[in-house]
C-alpha cells in the first residue's frame, strides 16, 4: 500500500465532477416533498461551489439523451426551446436557451475519433435537449453564465467504450487548456414507482436498492469513484441501476480513473421511487493507492462497427444464423 | 355517451395496421412538411405503405388511435389530451432525416373514455394535458404514413415500460388489458377507429450509416435470426394466426430484440379482439437493419 499523499488541484481539464439526477422535480416542484426540496437545496450548494471553480466549460453526459448511431455531441451555438417531460408533463414545461462551447464540443469530436469512437455532431434547429440535461443546467447555471456541451448515452454502448468516450472528454478539455466540471445526469437505483404518489410520501421503491445506493455514496463521500466504477455491473444487477451505471463510468474515466478525491454527498433522497444523489467530487483528495481493477483500463475502442457492407474494406460480413 | 355519427350504432374498428416508424421513410418522401430532402430510398416499404393507403381510401373513419413506442411512460398508460399541437418534431436519433413540422388534432373526447376504460379495467391511466408537450416522432411518423392529409384527429398512447419493468409476459398482459379497454372504449364512443400499431418487427440496428443515407446498396438485414424471426411472424399473421403471433410474442420480442417490445403490436391484436381472418402484409423491408412490414387488418 502507498502512503497517503495529498494530491495537487489541477489548473486545467476537469477540475470537479458532479452526480446528480435527471428526474424533473427538483427543478420544478421542489416544494410538493420536503426530500424534492433537499435536492434542490444540495442542487443550490453545488452551484455555489461551481460558480467558485470558476469553470469555463460544463459537460454533461445525460442517461436521458440515448443515441444509437455512435456517441452525440451537442454542437449548436445556443439551443433553445421548451421541454415538457414524457412522464412529468403535469410538472411544467423547461423553456430553455443556454449557451454552447462549440470549440470544446468540435474538440471533444476530434479527441473521441481519435479514440477510435463514432463521433457525431448535432446542430440542429429544434433539437430536442432531454430532462435531465436540462435540470442540471436550470439548477447549476441558471443564468447560462457558463457554456456547455452535451454528451449522448449510447445505448449499445458498453463499458470500454464508455470509458474511452470519458477520456476523450479529457484530452479535450486539455488540449482546449479549458477548466472543465464532469456533470453525470444519473439516477442510482431507476426503479419508479409504477402509480402516482402523495409526493409527501416518496421513498426508495426497494429497500435493497436504497441499501446498495448507501453503499455506493458511502464509498463516493470516501472519494473514491473509481472504485464505484468498478462497482457498475454488480449494482446494476442489484440495484436497478440508471443505464447501467454507465455515467459513472463516464464520469470516472474523464476526471482520470482514480480514487484520488475529496467527495461529498449533500443530498440523498428519492425522486418518485429512483435514487437521486447530489456529489461533488474534486480532485486533490488523499491518495488511496493503487485500485484493483477486475477489466481493462482501455485507452482506444476497438469494437465492430463495420457492418454496414460486407464489401467496405476491413468490415465483417454479418452475422449468419448458425446451423440448427 | 355522445354518438359522434349520431347514428346510435356502437363504434366500431375500421381497420388495425401494422405501421412501423422509420424516419427514413417520411425523408425517402420528401413531403413538405419533412425539411431535409432524399433522392431515393426504401421503396419496397414506401410503395406498401401506397398500397395501405389504396386500401384505406375507401374507408370513412373518424379518427386514428396510434400506440407509439417513442413515448415510454412507466407510470401507467398515457394518452394525448390537448385538442391540437403543432410544433417541429426533430428525431433524437436520426436528426439528419427527420425535421418534421407537424400540425394536428386530438379526439380528447376519445382519450378520454380511452382512459376511463383502462382505469375501469384496473390500469393506470393519465391524460396529458400540458400543450407545450412535443408529440413523439413514432406517432407522427405512423400517421404521417398511413394518412398524410391529416384531416382526421389522432388519439397518441404511449408505451407502458412494463415489459422492462417485469417482463415480456407480463408487460404482454398488460397491452392485452389495454387493447380490450380500447375497443370498448370505440364502441361506446360511437367512432368508427383506424389503429396504428408503431413498431418494427426486429430491430436490431446498425450503428453506423453510409455517407448517403439512402444509399441502398448498404440496406440488409441485421443478421439472418432476425429475418427467419420476422418471416415467422408475417406467416402467422397472413395465416390468421393473430393468437400464434401473441402466444410467440414474448419469444420473438426477446430473440429479435424486437420493438414489439413496446407493447403496440399486441395491443392492436387484442383491441381487434384477436383476428383470425388473414392479414394483408402490403411490404416487408428493412430500414438500417430493423425488420419491417406494414400490415392490414380489415374487420
Ligand atoms: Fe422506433
Amino acid at each position: 500500500m502507498t502512503t497517503p499523499k495529498e494530491k495537487q488541484q489541477p489548473q486545467i481539464g476537469f477540475v470537479a465532477g458532479f452526480i446528480v439526477p435527471g428526474m424533473p422535480q427538483p427543478l420544478l416542484a421542489p416544494e410538493k416533498s420536503p426530500g424534492w426540496g433537499r435536492v434542490r437545496a444540495a442542487f443550490e450548494v453545488l452551484r455555489e461551489r461551481l460558480d467558485a471553480l470558476k469553470p469555463d466549460v460544463l459537460v454533461i453526459y445525460s442517461t436521458q439523451w440515448p443515441s444509437v448511431l455512435g456517441h452525440q455531441i451537442q454542437a449548436d451555438a445556443r439551443p433553445q426551446g421548451v421541454h415538457v417531460d414524457h412522464e412529468f408533463h403535469d410538472l411544467g414545461t423547461m423553456e430553455y436557451n443556454f449557451p454552447v462551447h462549440v470549440p470544446y464540443a468540435d474538440a471533444y469530436i476530434a479527441s473521441g475519433k481519435e479514440r477510435g469512437l463514432h463521433m457525431r455532431r448535432v446542430c440542429f434547429k429544434g433539437f430536442p435537449i432531454d430532462t435531465g440535461s436540462l435540470v442540471a443546467l436550470g439548477l447549476l447555471n441558471p443564468d447560462n453564465h457558463v457554456p456547455c456541451t452535451l454528451v449522448s448515452s449510447n445505448m449499445y454502448a458498453d463499458r470500454a467504450e464508455t470509458i474511452v468516450l470519458g477520456k476523450a472528454a479529457r484530452d479535450a478539455a486539455q488540449k482546449q487548456k479549458l477548466r472543465a466540471v464532469a456533470i453525470a445526469s444519473t439516477a442510482l437505483s431507476n426503479r419508479l414507482w409504477t402509480k402516482p404518489i402523495d409526493p409527501t410520501e416518496d421513498a426508495i421503491s426497494s429497500q435493497k436498492d436504497d441499501e446498495w445506493n448507501r453503499k455506493l455514496l458511502e464509498i463516493l463521500a470516501q472519494g473514491r469513484l473509481e472504485d464505484v466504477a468498478q462497482l457498475a455491473r454488480q449494482f446494476a444487477r442489484e440495484a436497478h441501476a440508471d443505464s447501467k451505471l454507465k455515467a459513472i463510468w463516464w464520469l470516472s474515466a474523464a476526471l482520470g480513473s482514480s480514487n484520488d478525491f475529496r467527495g461529498e454527498v449533500l443530498a440523498y433522497e428519492a425522486l418518485h421511487g429512483t435514487g437521486a444523489a447530489v456529489v461533488e467530487l474534486r480532485p486533490g483528495g488523499v491518495s488511496r493507492g493503487e485500485q484493483e481493477f477486475d477489466e481493462d483500463d482501455v485507452e482506444f475502442f476497438r469494437g465492430e462497427r463495420s457492418v454496414l457492407s460486407p464489401s467496405s474494406p476491413g468490415s465483417k460480413t454479418p452475422e449468419k444464423a448458425r446451423p440448427s | 355517451m355522445k354518438n359522434q355519427n349520431n347514428t346510435g350504432r356502437p363504434g366500431s374498428i375500421v381497420a388495425g395496421v401494422l405501421a412501423p416508424h422509420p424516419p427514413h421513410l417520411v425523408y425517402a418522401e420528401n413531403p413538405p412538411q419533412n425539411e431535409p430532402r432524399a433522392e431515393c430510398g426504401w421503396e419496397e416499404l414506401r410503395w406498401g405503405y401506397e398500397r395501405l393507403r389504396k386500401s384505406l381510401s375507401g374507408e370513412d373513419f373518424d379518427v386514428i388511435i396510434v400506440h407509439t413506442p417513442h413515448w415510454r411512460t412507466v407510470v401507467g398508460h398515457h394518452l394525448l389530451a390537448v385538442p391540437h399541437f403543432k410544433g417541429l418534431s426533430v428525431d433524437p436519433v436520426f436528426p439528419h432525416l427527420f425535421r418534421y413540422n407537424y400540425d394536428l388534432k386530438v379526439d380528447v373526447e376519445l382519450a378520454e373514455i380511452i382512459a376511463a376504460e383502462g382505469e375501469s379495467a384496473g390500469l393506470q391511466t393519465s391524460l396529458m394535458r400540458n400543450p407545450k408537450f412535443r408529440v413523439d416522432y413514432g406517432t407522427i411518423i405512423s400517421c404521417h404514413l398511413s394518412h398524410p392529409t391529416w384531416n382526421k384527429p389522432i388519439v397518441s398512447i404511449s408505451s407502458n415500460a412494463s415489459a422492462d419493468y417485469f417482463s415480456t409476459d407480463v408487460g404482454q398482459r398488460e397491452m392485452i388489458a389495454l387493447g380490450h379497454a380500447t375497443r370498448a372504449a370505440i364502441e361506446k364512443s360511437g367512432r368508427r377507429a383506424l389503429l396504428l400499431a408503431s413498431c418494427s418487427l426486429s430491430h436490431r440496428h446498425f450503428t453506423e450509416e453510409p455517407q448517403v443515407p439512402e444509399d441502398m446498396t448498404y440496406e440488409h438485414i441485421y443478421n439472418h435470426n432476425q429475418y427467419l424471426w420476422d418471416m415467422r411472424m408475417l406467416k402467422m399473421m397472413r395465416a390468421g394466426e393473430s393468437r400464434r403471433v401473441i402466444a410467440e410474442m414474448p419469444d420473438f420480442t426477446d430473440q429479435a430484440i424486437s420493438e414489439t417490445r413496446a407493447g403496440c403490436l399486441t395491443w392492436l391484436l387484442a383491441a381487434m379482439n384477436f383476428p383470425t381472418t388473414p392479414a394483408t402484409v402490403h411490404a416487408y423491408g428493412t430500414v438500417i437493419g430493423t425488420g419491417n412490414a406494414v400490415v392490414e387488418w380489415r374487420m
